[in-house]
């Protein structure tokens, strides 16, 4: 089943920023947006994975399959790198950290406090999460950010694997993941021409 | 359901969880009443059920704030709210974390801070039923007031003026169990209707949360 997503117009703010938005992602296939700061990518993936409406057109294949990583990694810093993972794997029904753990190279910290962990420690864990989901797409909002080039080696094959096991994923980033396979698209066509804000009628 | 449950628990014994708090407080403002209005011990048996109430609510007010602020800062709340746990059971577990780690040790403590306020003999059984049957009403509603204030900054204050308010029949119910009982009136009538608040914020506030929750994450 793929992700698509038809004539979209997502809004931040009650202000479109980005308008007719249509792509389509088979399993195996991976989306990289690409656009200047500020170009609406964010805000793309956060209606992709459900956590804002969109001002106009749908979206379908998404819901229940999506496991979305955005600029937080929800990391309880009171909490060890491994009960941390076993809490999400136990929240979406999966079992086993391991095969998580070793594939971001965390086995060592498993034990550690999370909020002992250095930036890009903690950015590993937060995407080593992505895995005990189990869920096919993978919509991920600059997954690489304070990952030095060993780890977004590291990253660059956990997707690569996710995607030969039929999985998708839809990012958003500005550096090049070392994944030739990934398709890319261009947001900045589609920026919104800017307009008055949308009264919340809710409100009124 | 029962992960975060756990997790919950678990993140409030640990350090900077804040367990505890709440009922250092409740024994910090029942210590400070008698200081306040004097060694009089009949003025103090007639007022402590009320004292009680007053101080078991503010000091459940008091970790309200930490119910989803936590949660929204680092980012859980994104990751929990696309997890394939419903809203409105998240907001369900959250409010009954918060009664086992502030509630529940307030109900524990509070006949023993009745006798710091000459609390009358028959008092200390209806103190204790109308604060089991009442505090899981204010982890409710004070969720409800969590949701609403989620992402705002140094919103504490915010959600306190929206929340106590709503407090008020639960704490004239409960308050009224605890006095009538004190006095060995018959203590029915407030009992059902603090029991009928708490079952009914229970049943139907969840809905709320989740929806103000969900308008809150966009």
């Amino acid at each position: 089943m793929e992700l698509t997503a038809s004539d979209l117009t997502v809004a931040r703010g009650g202000v479109p920023v980005l308008d007719g938005v249509s792509f389509a992602l088979a399993p195996g296939r991976a989306l990289v947006l690409r656009g200047p700061n500020g170009a609406g990518k964010t805000t793309l993936l956060r209606t992709v994975a459900g956590l804002q409406p969109a001002m106009a057109g749908e979206v379908s294949g998404a819901g229940e399959r999506i496991a979305y990583a955005g600029h937080a990694d929800g990391l309880k810093s009171m909490l060890s790198v491994a009960e941390n993972l076993q809490f999400w794997a136990r929240v979406f029904g999966t079992e086993g950290i391991g095969s998580a753990l070793s594939a971001f190279n965390l086995d060592a910290l498993e034990d550690r406090l999370a909020g002992t962990l250095s930036a890009g420690q903690k950015r590993r864990l937060g995407l080593a999460r992505l895995m005990v989901t189990g869920r096919p797409v993978w919509v991920l909002d600059e997954p690489t950010v304070s990952l030095d080039t060993a780890s977004v080696a590291l990253f660059a094959e956990a997707v690569r694997a996710h995607l030969g096991q039929g999985g998708s994923a839809l990012m958003a980033t500005h550096i090049d993941l070392g994944i030739p396979e990934a398709d890319d698209f261009d947001v900045t066509p589609y920026r919104a021409t800017p307009r008055a804000a949308l009264r919340d009628e809710a409100f009124l | 359901m029962i992960a975060l449950l756990t997790r919950d628990l678990r993140l409030a014994v640990r350090a900077g969880g804040g367990f505890g708090l709440g009922l250092a407080f409740f024994l910090i403002v029942t210590v400070l009443v008698p200081f306040g209005v004097g060694p009089q011990t009949g003025l103090l048996t007639r007022i402590a059920p009320g004292i009680l109430w007053i101080g078991a609510l503010l000091a459940c007010l008091l970790s309200l704030d930490r119910i989803f602020a936590l949660d929204w800062e680092d980012g859980s709340l994104d990751l929990l709210a696309t997890a394939p746990l419903p809203m409105e059971g998240i907001v369900s577990v959250k409010a009954l974390a918060h009664w086992i780690t502030t509630g529940l040790p307030l109900v524990l403590a509070a006949p023993a801070l009745g006798v710091l306020l000459n609390l009358a003999g028959p008092g200390y059984l209806w103190l204790f039923v109308s604060l089991a049957l009442g505090t899981p009403a204010l982890s409710v509603i004070g969720t409800f007031g969590a949701a609403l204030t989620v992402g705002l900054k140094r919103g504490g204050l915010l959600m306190s003026l929206l929340v106590l308010p709503l407090y008020v029949p639960t704490l004239i119910f409960g308050a009224e169990v605890a006095r009538r009982g004190a006095e060995g009136l018959a203590v029915q009538t407030p009992l059902l209707m603090l029991a009928g608040i708490s079952f009914g914020v229970a049943a139907l506030l969840p809905f709320a949360s989740a929806a103000v929750l969900r308008i809150n994450l966009r």
